[in-house]
């Protein structure tokens, strides 16, 4: 068994698309439409046999209370690694990403939390320490 | 200053956690509830659910002792300590006992 979708609700899928992968840079790997909305997943170039990341529409009419109480307490609804936490940050800043948590160490990562503009906060992590304690 | 202000404020300095998120907060304020937990673990070693975390930003910001903005829909924590504060902490101040050094 293996994980191969996890999911990300977005407010818009268009919207969702562009940002995904014109800013964070991923790549689309289905587009299927399916009614008034398409099963939509990205992968990252780095893995493009890995996991997909499933672009949801928040259609459930519990996704929104769910998404803005995370939202509120500055949770985050998913995670992605990178390989430089600090020269992400400066970059997705230049494309006007809001973080609403600056990169802090945090044990074994180095993290940071932004928002990816359709409901969510996403967090980041770069594996700073990756040696057993 | 009343009676029920210092009852507040004491209370909320009578716990070691939160005591110890004060000092995080002065060190980078605008935390979210995320970002306290998350310095919890990290400085500390302690890892605090966050229901607990939020109980004790509800303790300091009852006695105004914290304050929250809003980082575009994130809820922000800081320090809000005023003079207030700083002349109720220093209550004891009140009964020095003469001649003593200050």
């Amino acid at each position: 068994m293996k994980i191969y979708v996890t999911n990300v609700f977005v407010d818009n899928q268009d919207k969702a698309e562009k940002f995904y992968t014109e800013v964070l840079g991923f790549d689309v790997k289905n587009n299927i439409p399916m009614g008034e909305h398409r099963w939509l997943t990205v992968v990252s170039g780095e893995d493009p046999d890995g996991t997909e990341l499933l672009l949801e529409p928040s259609e459930h009419p519990a996704v929104k209370p769910y998404k803005d109480a995370l939202v509120s307490d500055g949770i985050p609804a998913h995670s992605f690694q990178v390989e430089n936490l600090d020269a992400e940050r400066k970059r997705l800043g230049e494309h006007g990403v809001t973080f609403v948590q600056e990169p802090m160490n945090a044990g074994p990562v180095r993290m940071a939390v932004f928002d990816d503009t359709c409901g969510n906060l996403i967090q980041l992590i770069e594996m700073v320490d990756t040696s057993p304690a | 200053m009343t009676d029920e202000q210092l009852d507040l404020i004491f209370k909320a300095l009578s716990d070691s956690t939160r005591r110890r998120i004060i000092d995080r907060l002065s060190q980078q304020p605008a935390q979210s509830l995320f970002e306290v937990c998350a310095a919890s673990v990290a400085e500390d070693g302690v890892a605090l659910s966050r229901q607990t975390v939020s109980q004790h930003l509800a303790v300091l910001e009852k006695a105004g002792l914290i304050e929250t903005t809003w980082k575009g829909r994130t809820k922000a924590h800081s320090l809000s300590i005023s003079e207030d504060h700083i002349a109720a902490a220093s209550w004891l101040m009140n009964y020095k006992q003469d001649g003593e050094k200050s």
